[in-house]
């Protein structure tokens, strides 16, 4: 056989892909202009991307952000861009923003809110990213008593009487609990603290001021809004509401009959009536409620109802994580001898509560943005603001630039907590549910 | 101590300590603390509301309620007049409740629909835009979206008088948007049938339309005959192996008998007209209705647009191919066996959507728009200063309305759960 078979000994280099399939081209034919119905879809799209830009691009570019008025506003856009054009009048930011920001808080202490924020941030930050040193977690502790002192003013040493009550608790607790049992110490533990704030807190405070006078420049309740009432109410409700949820949530799978009908009479009504009805009772009926001549703060009030409220909500939410959570890990707690605490504490809402994280910050982004209705009982938040400033002679008719401006900063906020929740879901993922 | 004894042992007596360090023991003890402690405190409020009551001199009582209410409800879907009483006020105000909820569930699942499928979409630039709408609408507090709507509404539709200037003009000869509100053609039946009083002279009388339950009649016969076609054809299916060609049958068994009803009733629309400064005839839909209406679906759509997704993406693409394997076309893959699925997983979060649009309706009083809460709970509650028992019933009203959608929602995942054997 003569040798003429010709066979290749070297491999071809791969072909470069066709030009249709690659690059940009590629990528738009793949994603835009699949078929037709594709094309279609994509042409309707860019429709209303383009009438939407159209509308807005020259609107913001016309933008006025030195004036008094809005007809001030309005003047100068004619007279810059011709009869027919339509810009935004951001003067309006500029001139209140102080008011949406702060309120009515008085101008001179605006340190006092910030340094709140800023320490607020460093409180947060040991709980949101556990990387940082644990010790970091005792300005936590302190911060509540720190930021309302910081908030409200008065006599430093009001806060740290009711901190006091914490602190007596716990000693009360640890000391019963070597002489007497879980129970009893768990009993103490609620009403030692309750009798010192009732009878003990006030006078003490009274006494150690005279001693040694320590206070800042009262501000009453009336003068807070804008995001920084928001941003009080919310955080106060988010902290407040998870460890409520939590044992609401086991309330309700408790074996107890009292314990567990309690829980859920109480979650299905609160989830039953609208947010607004219960800040009608803080508003209206929860000085009805209390011994004649109370008068408690409405900012408070209002804390404790949006509390209640989405502590009902983080209960179910929780109960679904430990609904969730196979039976085998009951069982496996309960044969190491855990008791119901222990057992809970180191075993099950770890893992339960690893299940309910989006949910969780779902209900606590609900909570933030459920803030706004307090405008409705007349506290001064960034809507009630928004509604006084375009009541105002100078600004009526403003629309886009404060609603925007509002919408804006929640939707910074709530965006990044949802984003923070993907955050600690990864983190916390390890590979088996 | 609580292990079981032997027969014969040593029988143990009762110690006060065991209610204490006795499982046995300790749940009741349990029990009756927290039994105490609330039945305590609740005795507790309730003595001081009592005695605040007598303070401000007004003992608890719900005669207010046969008073005159005196004020004027401008959207209603029953008479009712400034002399009626304000039971029938609040009757006026559920009905709206009702009525603003029952629209924007519709409208909120028709958008959240239509999102949620195409934000799966393989086309990169509608999946992007459906994303912004999601996130945009979910972030941002509901009672803002109400009020922007609101000021649009108000601020920038043209007035009655520019349609007389022609300025403005209607669409389609029909519908009118000014800013005092949408005008849209009125139904009206030449040979109508009359109403039902029902209640007599009580403050919950209301009218039924005959016209109304006449066409209701007729499509529900409609739909009656065409699932005996359906069961027909299921049987000669079965016996033959040949389905018999009925969709043509059974869409004029629905559709026929309404339109002929109609017909029969002398149904035609009224558009709205132009008299001096305002328009006349038709249905005048208020702006606060419109603003509370079109706020709601559109910020309860971005929430239904995320379950309507994540209901679609949990059934596992095996399915398809399993069901495509086993000969199904197309149309019945989905029919048959992934919409049954997704739908499991779609409707128990989507009723609970429901629930939330229901409640945020409740917002109303931002906009001024007539719901129970902003008659029992605003103008009712401001003019008797019975604060205590209106928000106690307006409660009761909520938690009605939230009990029987959630009763639904616990029938329907009893009959869809996953049988396991």
């Amino acid at each position: 056989m003569a040798e003429t078979t010709y066979v290749r000994t070297e491999m071809l280099p791969p072909k470069p892909p066709p030009p249709s399939q690659t690059g940009v081209v590629g990528w738009m034919r793949e994603n835009l202009f699949d078929g037709w119905k594709n094309t279609l879809l994509t042409l309707v799209a860019l429709y209303v991307v383009y009438a939407l830009l159209s509308a807005a691009l020259p609107w913001f570019l016309h933008a006025v952000w030195d004036a008094d008025s809005l007809n001030e506003c309005r003047e100068v856009i004619k007279a810059s861009w011709g009869p027919e054009a339509d810009g935004a009048c951001f003067a309006v930011i500029r001139d209140r923003w102080h008011q949406m920001l702060y309120g009515f808080y008085p101008q001179e202490l605006y340190w006092r809110p910030n340094l709140a924020f800023v320490l607020m941030l460093v409180a947060l930050s040991p709980v949101l990213f556990p990387n940082l040193p644990r010790r970091m977690l005792l300005f936590s502790l302190v911060y509540p008593f720190l930021g309302y002192w910081l908030l409200w003013g008065g006599t430093m040493w009001a806060p740290v009487s009711w901190a006091l009550g914490f602190v007596l608790g716990y000693f009360a607790f640890v000391i019963v609990n070597d002489r007497g049992g879980t129970i009893l110490a768990a009993i103490a533990a609620v009403i030692v603290p309750l009798l010192w704030w009732f009878f003990g807190a006030g006078p003490f405070a009274d006494l150690v001021q005279s001693l040694i006078p320590i206070s800042l420049t009262d501000v009453e309740s009336r003068q807070f809004g804008g995001f920084m009432l928001s941003v009080t109410i919310g955080i106060t409700g988010i902290v407040g509401s998870l460890p409520l949820g939590i044992i609401l949530a086991l309330g309700r799978q408790s074996n107890l009959l009292m314990v567990k009908s309690l829980s859920v009479g109480f979650i299905e009504f609160i989830r039953g009536v609208p947010l607004i009805t219960l800040l009608f009772v803080a508003s209206t009926l929860l000085n009805i409620f209390m011994p004649p001549g109370t008068n408690f703060d409405i900012i408070l009030r209002v804390v404790i109802m949006v509390t209640l409220f989405s502590a009902a909500y983080v209960a179910e939410v929780v109960r679904g994580g430990l609904a969730a959570l196979p039976k085998g890990q009951y069982e496996a707690a309960a044969a190491l001898g855990l008791d119901y605490w222990k057992s809970m504490r180191l075993v099950i809402l770890p893992q339960a509560l690893k299940i309910a994280i989006p949910g969780i910050v779902s209900t606590f982004i609900g909570l933030f943005k459920d803030t706004t209705l307090v405008s409705i009982i007349g506290l001064m938040d960034p809507i009630g603001l928004t509604n006084a400033i375009r009541a105002n002679a100078e600004w009526q008719g403003i629309i886009w630039e404060l609603y925007g401006f509002v919408a804006l900063v929640f939707w910074i906020f709530c965006f990044s907590m949802s984003r923070y929740s993907m955050y600690l879901e990864s983190r916390l993922e390890t590979g088996h549910r | 101590m609580a292990m079981a004894e032997p027969e014969g042992g040593p029988k143990e007596s009762f110690r006060p300590a065991m209610l204490i360090y006795d499982t046995r023991y300790r749940a009741i003890t349990i029990q009756v603390l927290v039994l105490a402690g609330v039945v305590a405190l609740i005795g507790w409020l309730v003595n001081n509301t009592l005695h605040n009551l007598e303070i401000l001199g007004k003992p608890l009582g719900f005669g207010f309620l046969t008073e005159p209410a005196s004020y004027d409800i401008n959207q209603r879907l029953i008479e009712y007049n400034s002399r009626d009483t304000h039971l029938r006020a609040a009757f006026v105000g559920l009905l709206n409740t009702l009525l603003v909820a029952a629209a924007g569930c519709v409208l909120a699942t028709l958008i959240g629909l239509f999102v949620g499928v195409l934000r799966l979409s393989k086309n990169w630039l509608v999946a992007r835009l459906m994303t912004v709408y999601v996130e945009g609408f979910r972030n941002v507090p509901v009672l803002l979206w109400i009020l922007l709507t609101m000021a649009i509404l108000i601020d920038t539709a043209p007035r009655p008088a520019a349609f007389r200037k022609g300025e403005a003009s209607m669409l389609f000869d029909a519908v009118a948007i000014t800013n005092r509100g949408i005008y849209i053609p009125e139904p009206v039946f030449s040979r109508s049938l009359g109403n039902i009083h029902l209640f007599g002279d009580s403050s919950l009388r209301f009218d039924v339309s005959l016209d109304l339950l006449a066409i209701l009649a007729a499509l529900v016969a409609g739909i009656v005959a065409s699932i005996f076609v359906r069961r027909w054809a299921d049987r000669v299916q079965e016996e033959t192996g040949d389905r018999p060609t009925t969709w043509h049958i059974r869409t004029a068994l629905v559709v026929v008998p309404p339109v002929l009803v109609l017909w029969a009733l002398g149904f035609h629309l009224v558009p709205p007209e132009l008299k001096g400064f305002n328009f006349k005839g038709g249905i005048h839909l208020r702006n606060s209705f419109i603003a509370l209406w079109l706020a709601l679906s559109l910020y309860t759509a971005a929430f239904i647009a995320e379950i309507v997704r994540a209901g679609i993406q949990s059934v596992p693409k095996g399915q398809t191919e399993a069901a495509l394997a086993l000969g199904f076309s197309g149309g019945q893959t989905m029919r048959l066996v992934i919409l049954p699925q997704a739908l499991r997983v779609i409707i128990p979060p989507l009723i609970s959507q429901y629930l939330n649009l229901t409640k945020n309706s409740s917002l109303a009083i931002a906009v001024g728009y007539m719901d129970i809460t902003g008659t029992l709970g605003g103008i009712t509650l401001n003019q008797t200063g019975r604060e205590l028992e209106s928000i106690m019933l307006l409660m009761l009203v909520y938690l009605a309305i939230s009990l029987s959608i959630s009763s639904v929602m616990n029938w329907y995942n009893k009959r869809v759960k996953l049988k396991e054997r």
